[in-house]
């Protein structure tokens, strides 16, 4: 017969465990502390989109520091005598020849290799100059309303209706010498509303959660509200929307390279421009830089996509 | 580990014998990253034609997800049904096919929601998709459907409802929405409806209200009413059978007053003494220890036994069946039932 | 007031909780016997006046142009004291988690007073708003909100003190939060936890925590239990009334559910569409009350007793809460009152004992907001 009167220690090691502390615990499995950084993290480590498009990134960071761990060759020089009509010794994987030559003899793997670092710089420069300027902004308007928001909100508009490469066109088209500075200046001008917009939505639906009320009713200053509570919960849609867009940046350098409005050195975007006169006779010059540009940027897209789901699982 | 066994409660309105609604030994499990997470774990009820069955439950009891099955509405995957039956009229749905299941569904099965604002389409007048269902499912003209659609509005109290039917739902109060929405499930003349927290969201002044009305109608339409609910006291108005669900399981069945006068598993007599009276005010609250099971890890036995006060070595290894509950002197207590191996302490005790 | 627990509660409760006991329960039965408000309790720690808070309707975007008001608050008075249990209840819409706001200074107020120790603080800012804030902590409704997914439990706990450096020195902070998680019933080796690792009434506790780290006076509850089960509800209930009679605490009680109100307050506010409409002590609220719209709410409240509730009687309210921006003239509640006459549309009732029980030794004579006030039993089977 049970005895009614009996009481928590003599149910078992666990419950008197929980007795003893005076009230519910957690299951008695131990369990670590979880972030949700860390929760994020163990679901990235599981997806294959996140190692494919890692691995990828990883090889073109490799690149763009060490070029001469690939190639010996140098992209500027051209060598008449290896005109384009040497055709390429897709066996002779690494050598100067392995994907050919262009019109002015230089090696078409080479100008591959270091043109890697100019796109790789544009597209993380431009992210970085973009979300510290959209996020800042987004930041501001969203957390503070009112007329502040109201200005910066229509400004955000103006800039967002110009055509963002038009823009970045007429910008570049004042300038003769065109560094890496002025391109990531001029692209980060035009496109530093959309993390904006992002950054105010998350900040403005952070701003009214309930911890956050409870930190200004602790008496909680502004910085602190900003910084500790409201910033960590708004960047996963920052770096999602921030991951992607670099893609888009690198192929947008790419792209004023080929309309010669880019930089002036080794760029796939020179590359692709130059190979086009001549691809029905030297369809290399252009189709490798081409096949390159479309890898980078899908690897930055699919990691984004990745990122996406792993921040957000109500996606899925 | 299964138990199947009839916990019918025989209804007098029950007139043509066998049960509306019979679920039996039904099992839910939802297939997660962390692992399976075992929702509902043999569950069997069953409902007749004007009867009014109660699930009462707290989060994560399985109350919702059954409900859910029944209406076939489960995401599959990533819940799966590894076994059971929910046999409608004799029929057991799992068997039929998706085709048969959709004119079950809506047509002689209805489900009102928790959330009305969230269930109605905000772009579309109410009278609009109250007249939607007459429109599809019996061809009737615009004209018609709209007159049907104020007909019915009359019919769940919602003033002036001539005025009110080409008005939007965020128009409408919560009451209000909540009427649209049992005006909604009547439409088609259900044999059962479902009614998954019909009031959890209203205050209590509109929620004795709705609960009237839903309670009024279901007698007029002599319709079977599943009520899910973690509110012991909402049932208590209401209900002719309660089903206590724990950890997906149901650990006692009772008719009302029964229930609440001798409950018969340790579950729901904490949940009976936890709860604060309007009308005494009582000293120390009696609370159950603990928290509620972790469905992924569900404790062996008597899934209550680490919050019970009077688990003993049984409790912690033999799941107890649903077995009937007697007097002390052997006497039957009919419909009544408990899945506590000291049901007898717990009842007579 | 409760009596300490022995079933589930830890037993490290300071030893002069007995004394606060015996203290309290002799203050109760006193507040039984004297019917009329506490009034052996001295000079009460908060007293709200005239308080109104209306939130402009506006329309435009960058031109706005004030259109109307949403009035929430409209001109609210009440007292607290020390150690006691102010219970407001109402329903939704009926400006009582805006009351909240206001006394945290989370909102401007429109208009009123509120005197903490006889300082206005609706006048106060900057050091001395912060000040005031360390007496006046809250707990709020939903757990799942209220901690910041993305700190520690200790860090949340913690960041009280970070923010009033001078509660906690630097080196004893790590303690002071494992001794905090302790006396709400929680594991301190929890610490390095996030909140997504808790369930609902663990986080409840959290929050509790870090509403207790800064040793306040007073603390506001919004609906601190109404986001959890009914079994872990009563846990948390125990465990604020625990700490009351161990901390000396004041609480203001905000909710909907009026059993629990009643279970743990000492007074209780009814409040209807931003005006009072009735206060008094928990028994004469709750046994005599004499506005129409706490008789109504009172017995619209379902009872898990069937038999109990056949026998009660039952107002059912016809219509809904009418739209704060735009409330009935007079009377708030005439438009759903069936005692309404011409006076009600005409005449404010002002929040008074009723003159007929003016003097009367009767639970009946406290403030009620109506003009026909008719004492009426809603609670007891008839």
């Amino acid at each position: 017969m049970p005895d009614v009167t009996k009481t928590a220690p003599e149910t078992g090691a666990e419950e008197a465990a929980v007795a003893a502390a005076g009230g519910p615990l957690p299951q008695p499995k131990p369990e670590k502390a979880r972030s949700l950084w860390g929760d994020a993290w163990a679901d990235l480590r599981r997806s294959w989109i996140f190692i494919v498009s890692s691995v990828l990134i990883l090889i073109l960071l490799t690149i763009t520091f060490f070029p001469g761990w690939f190639t010996g060759a140098d992209p500027i020089l051209g060598d008449l005598s290896k005109h384009y009509l040497q055709k390429p010794k897709l066996g002779d994987i690494g050598s100067p020849d392995w994907l050919g030559y262009d019109q002015q003899g230089r090696s078409v793997y080479a100008r591959l290799i270091y043109g890697t670092r100019a796109s790789v710089a544009v597209g993380f420069g431009t992210t970085i100059a973009v979300t510290i300027v959209g996020g800042l902004v987004g930041m501001i308007a969203g957390y503070f309303g009112g007329i502040t928001d109201s200005v910066l909100s229509r400004l955000t508009d103006i800039f967002f209706g110009i055509p963002f490469l038009l823009g970045t066109m007429v910008v570049l088209n004042s300038f003769t010498d065109r560094s890496i500075w002025i391109v990531i200046g001029a692209l980060s001008f035009f496109g530093w509303t959309q993390i904006a917009r992002v950054m105010r939505g998350a900040v403005i639906s952070t701003k009214q959660a309930d911890y956050v009320v409870a930190a200004k009713a602790l008496g909680a200053s502004t910085p602190r509200i900003m910084f500790r509570h409201i910033l960590p919960n708004t960047l996963a849609p920052v770096i999602v929307v921030a991951t992607i867009s670099l893609g888009i940046y690198i192929g947008a350098e790419a792209t004023l390279s080929f309309l010669g409005l880019g930089l002036n050195g080794v760029s796939w975007g020179n590359d692709i421009s130059d190979g086009g006169s001549s691809i029905r006779i030297a369809k290399w010059i252009m189709l490798y830089p081409s096949i390159m540009l479309s890898l980078t940027v899908l690897a930055f897209i699919m990691l984004g996509e990745a990122v996406r789901n792993a921040l957000d699982p109500k996606m899925r | 580990m299964t138990i199947i066994e009839e916990v019918s409660v025989p209804s007098p309105r029950d007139g043509d014998g066998g049960p509306l609604l019979e679920v039996r030994d039904l099992h839910v499990e939802f297939h997660t990253r962390e692992g399976v997470v075992r929702a509902v774990n043999g569950v069997n009820y069953s409902v007749s034609a004007g009867e009014t069955l109660a699930v009462l439950g707290e989060s994560g009891s399985g109350k919702s997800v059954t409900a859910q099955a029944i209406m076939g509405i489960l995401d599959m995957p990533p819940a799966k049904i590894p076994q059971g039956e929910i046999r409608f009229r004799g029929q057991d749905m799992l068997q039929m096919s998706g085709e048969e299941r959709r004119k079950i569904r809506g047509r002689r099965i209805a489900m009102i929601f928790q959330d009305a604002l969230s269930s109605l389409n905000p772009v579309l007048s109410v009278g609009y998709q109250l007249g939607e269902m007459f429109r599809v499912h019996h061809g009737m003209s615009k004209k018609d459907a709209k007159a049907k659609a104020i007909e019915l509005m009359d019919r769940v109290k919602i003033p002036a409802a001539a005025a009110r039917v080409n008005d939007y739902p965020h128009q409408f109060s919560g009451g209000m929405r909540q009427r649209i929405m049992i005006a909604m499930a009547l439409a088609l003349e259900p044999e059962l409806i479902i009614a998954d927290e019909p009031t959890t969201a209203l205050d209590v002044t509109v929620q004795a209200q709705v609960m009237d009305l839903l309670a009024e109608l279901q007698r007029e339409y002599n319709m079977g009413l599943i009520l899910i609910t973690h509110d012991l006291g909402v049932v208590a108005d209401v209900a002719d059978k309660i089903a206590v669900m724990y950890a997906g399981r149901i650990v006692e069945t009772a008719p009302v007053h029964e229930l609440y006068k001798r409950p018969a598993h340790p579950y729901t007599r904490g949940l009976l003494d936890s709860i604060p009276r309007l009308d005494q005010k009582g000293q120390e609250l009696y609370a159950i220890k603990g928290l509620p099971p972790n469905l992924l890890r569900i404790p062996t036995g008597c899934a209550f036994n680490p919050r019970c006060p009077k688990a003993q070595d049984i409790c912690r290894t033999d799941v107890p069946a649903l077995l009937p509950v007697t007097e002390q002197d052997g006497g039957e207590l009919p419909g009544r039932a408990s899945a506590c191996h000291f049901w007898k302490e717990t009842l007579h005790g | 007031m409760a009596e300490l627990s022995k079933n589930d509660e830890p037993q490290d409760a300071t030893p002069n909780v007995s004394d606060v006991e015996v203290a309290e329960v002799h203050s109760e039965a006193e507040a039984v016997t004297a019917l009329d408000a506490p009034v052996d309790r001295g000079e009460p720690i908060l007293q709200v006046r005239n308080l109104v808070k209306h939130f402009p309707l506006t329309l435009g975007i960058l031109f706005k142009k004030q259109v109307g008001a949403v009035k929430a608050v409209d001109g609210i008075s009440f007292d607290l004291h020390q150690g006691e249990t102010l219970g407001i209840v109402g329903e939704s819409g009926c400006g009582k988690s805006t009351v909240a706001k206001l006394l945290m200074n989370l909102e401007q107020a429109t208009a009123g007073e509120i005197f903490y120790k006889g300082q206005d603080i609706t006048k106060l800012s900057g050091r001395a708003l912060k000040a005031v804030r360390r007496n006046i902590q809250m707990v709020f409704q939903d757990p799942y909100t209220s901690l910041n997914p993305r700190m520690t439990v200790g860090d949340i706990i913690g960041e009280p003190f970070d923010i009033h450096p001078e509660v906690a020195p630097k080196g004893d902070r790590r303690r002071k939060v494992q001794e905090l998680l302790d006396v709400v019933g929680l594991n301190p080796e929890y610490i390095n936890r996030y909140p997504h690792q808790f369930s609902g009434g663990q986080r409840q506790r959290i929050g509790i925590a870090r509403g207790l780290a800064l040793n306040p006076e007073i603390i506001i509850c919004d609906e601190p239990v109404s986001a959890l089960d009914v079994s872990v509800q009563a846990q948390v209930i125990n465990l604020m009334e625990r700490l009351q009679d161990e901390f000396n605490l004041s609480y203001i009680f905000i909710a909907h559910d009026l059993s629990i109100v009643r279970h743990i307050s000492d007074r209780v506010g009814v409040m209807y569409l931003g005006k009072m409409a009735e206060i008094g002590t928990d028994e004469q609220i709750y046994e005599h009350p004499t506005h129409p719209y706490t008789q109504a709410l009172l017995s619209a409240v379902p009872v898990p007793d069937p038999e109990a509730r056949e026998h009660r009687e039952r107002i059912i309210l016809t219509g809904d809460v009418p739209s704060p921006a735009n409330p009935p003239s007079g009377c708030r509640f005439r438009t759903r009152c069936w005692k309404a006459q011409d006076k009600c549309a005409e005449e404010v009732p002002l929040l008074a004992i009723p003159e007929r029980f003016k003097g009367a030794d009767t639970p009946a004579a406290h403030e009620s907001a109506c003009h026909f006030a008719e004492e009426k039993d809603v609670v007891h089977a008839a």
